[in-house]
Formats: C-alpha cells, sequence, structure tokens
C-alpha cells in the first residue's frame, strides 16, 4: 500500500473508524472517562488527540477533539470527558452516550505536543482542569514504559473535588520513582493544605517546576487564559519558548 | 448512527464550511507561549527564492496603503467566526516589484512558527499583513503586532506574529504540516489532515 507523501512523509491518510463503548468511570462530578473499542487502531503518542463524531437521526453531525488519555491497549484507547454546562456534544457523551453504542473516531492526531516515552531531560506538566488529561497520559505512559525521566506535574483544580485521575495520582506520585505532584486550588483548598485558593502564580511555578537551567520540556495545557498566563510565567522565569509546548481546550479562558 | 444524539444545529447557522460551527468569541490556538514583539525591532522581511531580501520596518509598514478586509475565519478545531473587520496591508502591495519565479512561500513567525501556501494564494487580493483587529491594535495572543490574514483557507495559515515569507521553488512543509495537518487547507474542502 502506498501512502501519500509530503515533504518527505510518508502519512497515511486519516480515515474515520467505527469505535464502540465497552466501559465508563466516573471521575468527578463533572469528568468521565470512556473506554472504546477502535478496530484497527494504530496506537498513537502521549500528548495526541482524537476527533469524535456524532451523527443524529436527521444526518446532522457534529466533531469535537479528545486527547487520549492513556498509552492504547491493543485496540481499546480512553478519553476523559469533562462536562460543559449547555456543550452540544460533551452532554451527550456523558448522560446518553451507552455502552455498545457507536461513534467514529479519527486520530491519533498532532504531533508537537507530544512526550517520546525514549526522552531523558526533565519534564514539567502544568495542568488546568481536564487539561491534564494529556499530561496523565504522558504520566502513564512513562510507568508503562519504565522511564525514570523525573517528571513533575503543577494541577490547578477549583476544590479536591475537582481532581481528575484523584486515586491513580496520589498511588503514582507515591509508587512511580522521580514523579512529583503538586496541586493548586483556586476555589477551595482542603483542609491541611497550606496556603490560599489563588491562581497559579510564579511561586506556585517557581517551587514546584524545575530551574530552566536543567532544560526541561514544559507540557502546558488548559483553557486558553490558564494557558496563556502559565506560559507567561514559564518564558518569564527564562525558559525558551520553544520548550514550552502548549494544548489549548475551549475557546474562552 | 449515534442514538439519542440530536445535536444541537445553530438554526441561524448560516452557509458555514461542512464541520465547521459558529462562535461569537474569539478562540486562541497556538503551540507555544504567546511571543511578545516590540514595535521598534519588530520587521517583515520577504526574501525570494534567489535570496533577494524585501525588508519593511514597522513605520514602513504603516506608510504603506492600508485596506480594511472583512472576512470570515475558518479555524481546523472547527470554530467559525463570521464579519471579522481588520485592517494592513495587501500581500500585492508588498510583492509589488518582487521579481519571483517561485510557486510556493513558506511564512514564518516571531516564535519559530513556520506554515507553507501556494504563493498565488497570497497575491491576487485574497492576502494580508494586518495589524488592526476590529478596530483596535491586533493583541499578542491574536497574532499582534501583525499576523497574516489568508481567510480563504484554515486559520493556521494565517501565520500569527508574522515575521516573513521566503519563497520556494519547492513546496516545503510547516509547522503544523509536519505534526500531520493539510498541506494546502481549504475549509470547504475540509482538507483538515494529510491525505483528506
Ligand atoms: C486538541 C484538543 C483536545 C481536547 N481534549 C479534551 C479532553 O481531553 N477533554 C475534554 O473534556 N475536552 C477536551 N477538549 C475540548 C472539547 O473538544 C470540546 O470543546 C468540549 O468537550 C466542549 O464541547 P461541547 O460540544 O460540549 O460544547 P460546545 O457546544 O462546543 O460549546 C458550548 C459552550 O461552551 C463553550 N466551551 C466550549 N468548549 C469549552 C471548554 N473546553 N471549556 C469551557 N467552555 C467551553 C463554548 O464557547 C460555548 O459557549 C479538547 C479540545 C482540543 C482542541
Amino acid at each position: 500500500m502506498t501512502a501519500p507523501t509530503a515533504g518527505g512523509r510518508v502519512v497515511a491518510p486519516l480515515t474515520w473508524r467505527v469505535a464502540r463503548l465497552v466501559e465508563r468511570r466516573v471521575e468527578t462530578a463533572t469528568a468521565q472517562t470512556l473506554v472504546l473499542d477502535v478496530p484497527g487502531w494504530p496506537g498513537h503518542l502521549p500528548g495526541q488527540h482524537v476527533d469524535l463524531r456524532l451523527t443524529a437521526a436527521d444526518g446532522y453531525q457534529a466533531a469535537r477533539s479528545y486527547s487520549l488519555a492513556g498509552p492504547a491497549q491493543g485496540e481499546r484507547i480512553e478519553v476523559t470527558v469533562q462536562r460543559v454546562t449547555d456543550g452540544e456534544v460533551s452532554p451527550y457523551l456523558i448522560d446518553t452516550y451507552a455502552e455498545g453504542d457507536p461513534v467514529e473516531v479519527r486520530g491519533p492526531v498532532g504531533g508537537w505536543f507530544v512526550w517520546q516515552t525514549d526522552g531523558t531531560e526533565p519534564v514539567l506538566l502544568v495542568a488546568g482542569g481536564s487539561g491534564v488529561v494529556p499530561l496523565m497520559a504522558m504520566i502513564r505512559a512513562r510507568r508503562a514504559a519504565g522511564s525514570r525521566t523525573p517528571f513533575r506535574l503543577i494541577y490547578s483544580v477549583r476544590t479536591a473535588d475537582d481532581v481528575i485521575y484523584a486515586d491513580e495520582l496520589r498511588r503514582r506520585a507515591r509508587d512511580d520513582q522521580g514523579l512529583d505532584v503538586a496541586y493548586v486550588y483556586t476555589r477551595r483548598a482542603p483542609e491541611g493544605w497550606r496556603g490560599e485558593p489563588h491562581r497559579i502564580g510564579l511561586a506556585d511555578v517557581n517551587s514546584h517546576g524545575w530551574p530552566p537551567a536543567l532544560e526541561p520540556l514544559c507540557y502546558v495545557c488548559g483553557p486558553t487564559g490558564f494557558v496563556e498566563t502559565a506560559a507567561d510565567l514559564l518564558v518569564g522565569l527564562g525558559h525558551p519558548t520553544r520548550r514550552v509546548r502548549t494544548e489549548r481546550f475551549g475557546p474562552t479562558g | 448512527m449515534s442514538p439519542g444524539f440530536q445535536g444541537r444545529p445553530r438554526s441561524s447557522a448560516p452557509d458555514l464550511p461542512p464541520g465547521q460551527y459558529l462562535t461569537e468569541d474569539f478562540p486562541v490556538l497556538s503551540a507555544g507561549p504567546t511571543p511578545r514583539v516590540a514595535l521598534d525591532t519588530w520587521e517583515f522581511v520577504l526574501t525570494s527564492e534567489t535570496g533577494a531580501e524585501h525588508r519593511w520596518s514597522w513605520d514602513e509598514l504603516m506608510r504603506l496603503p492600508q485596506d480594511t478586509p472583512t472576512v470570515d475565519l475558518h479555524c481546523v478545531t472547527r470554530w467559525s467566526k463570521l464579519g471579522t473587520t481588520w485592517q494592513g496591508v495587501s500581500l500585492d502591495t508588498l510583492f509589488d516589484g518582487v521579481d519571483t519565479d517561485a510557486r510556493y512561500a513558506l511564512a514564518h513567525s516571531y516564535g519559530g512558527y513556520t506554515t507553507n501556501l501556494p504563493l498565488d494564494d497570497l497575491r491576487g487580493g485574497r492576502a494580508w499583513v494586518v495589524h488592526t483587529y476590529d478596530g483596535g491594535p491586533l493583541p499578542a495572543e491574536h497574532g499582534g503586532p501583525a499576523r497574516l490574514l489568508v481567510p480563504h483557507l484554515y486559520l493556521w495559515k494565517s501565520a500569527k506574529w508574522v515575521r516573513g515569507i521566503r519563497l520556494l521553488v519547492d513546496d516545503r512543509p510547516g509547522f503544523w504540516e509536519t505534526a500531520g495537518y493539510h498541506d494546502y487547507g481549504d475549509p470547504w474542502r475540509e482538507q483538515r489532515y494529510q491525505g483528506d
């Protein structure tokens, strides 16, 4: 089979595949993980995303992008969907979409906001809300590959109840050597947490990130406003812009 | 196809390219932090395939004849925004007096971003270097002080923080194109990814 080439790259066309829901996990009051079976799934890198497409009875279609939440397990992939109140697609995926139902999937997409599991530079992950999804994929891929690359995650959430993957993050921070996890609470801090609720600032990035001299790779993901702020903080601290990779979810911050 | 999915087709949705939905706000999508470029060091450089350079400082750009296009924007992430108003310099004005046989262009930005386009798509009144959006200076997160505006292609072709255009005899993919996005990016043909 020949694939079209572009600038020397060999690329296969991205086709829509029919996937089915095999399992659903409740992560928080507003976020759920969907495990999909995608016959023919070619595999992917942590940080890549898929497009999901829904079709109504009258033929109307809507498609949205969702990050892949972890490494593929054969033909199984996972996405984690955060409900956007009055959204068109996310409430359907959370409330109506049922086990065995079809959904069209296209991917994997994206080749910049990815982490290569053989990478050795320290990694800083900065997540806002559901922006943790592709970063969790990197944490899971690191574990699966037996990588010792030093990882730090700074995760900004409204309250402790909004932490997606809370149990697994607690476990991994304890068991995965070289993984540190720090939280920033914007609305209400849990009992025993030092400090007042606040939006991510210089002090958070300074105390929980890596110094630029260690030449880390930084990945920032979340709502637009959050990404703007966090990326600006990193550049302000002296991280070269080329080493700060961003993924912006959702139209506004 | 998707049991129970009714969708929420925007009732007033006009003639949008396939797969797009209407948005009122102005989303931001870029691969890295927002570069901040000072106007006194800003420049725009057109480099022909022979290496001949044509340079404009900020003041020089401002002294060129200005256009005020009103255009629709179509982002590959599926939002479209209609009737946006800009001010800037037509690429026809910038190419005036540039001697070239090249067929391709690679736009490059402060911050290192690149994107490729056929040169014909930059001429004929279809592309601008814009510095004003909605009556005010173009905000940095939208590509200010100046960005490319090529509204008939997906928005990633409208390179933000544009710094120059290099003319090429052979097509060469830019940043997103190397990451799997389409080389041309026509929204009406849904050319999102390589192979579309
Ligand atoms: C590369 C990429 C990866 C993504 N990965 C994920 C992911 O892993 N998990 C996830 O839940 N989402 C992710 N998103 C966002 C997702 O694609 C949808 O935008 C989101 O699910 C909302 O779709 P909707 O149809 O429910 O809302 P829409 O009907 O599109 O929007 C309804 C209203 O909500 C606003 N809105 C839309 N999206 C958001 C948002 N994300 N936050 C706040 N307000 C919003 C809109 O402006 C509109 O006013 C990703 C987006 C991109 C571009």
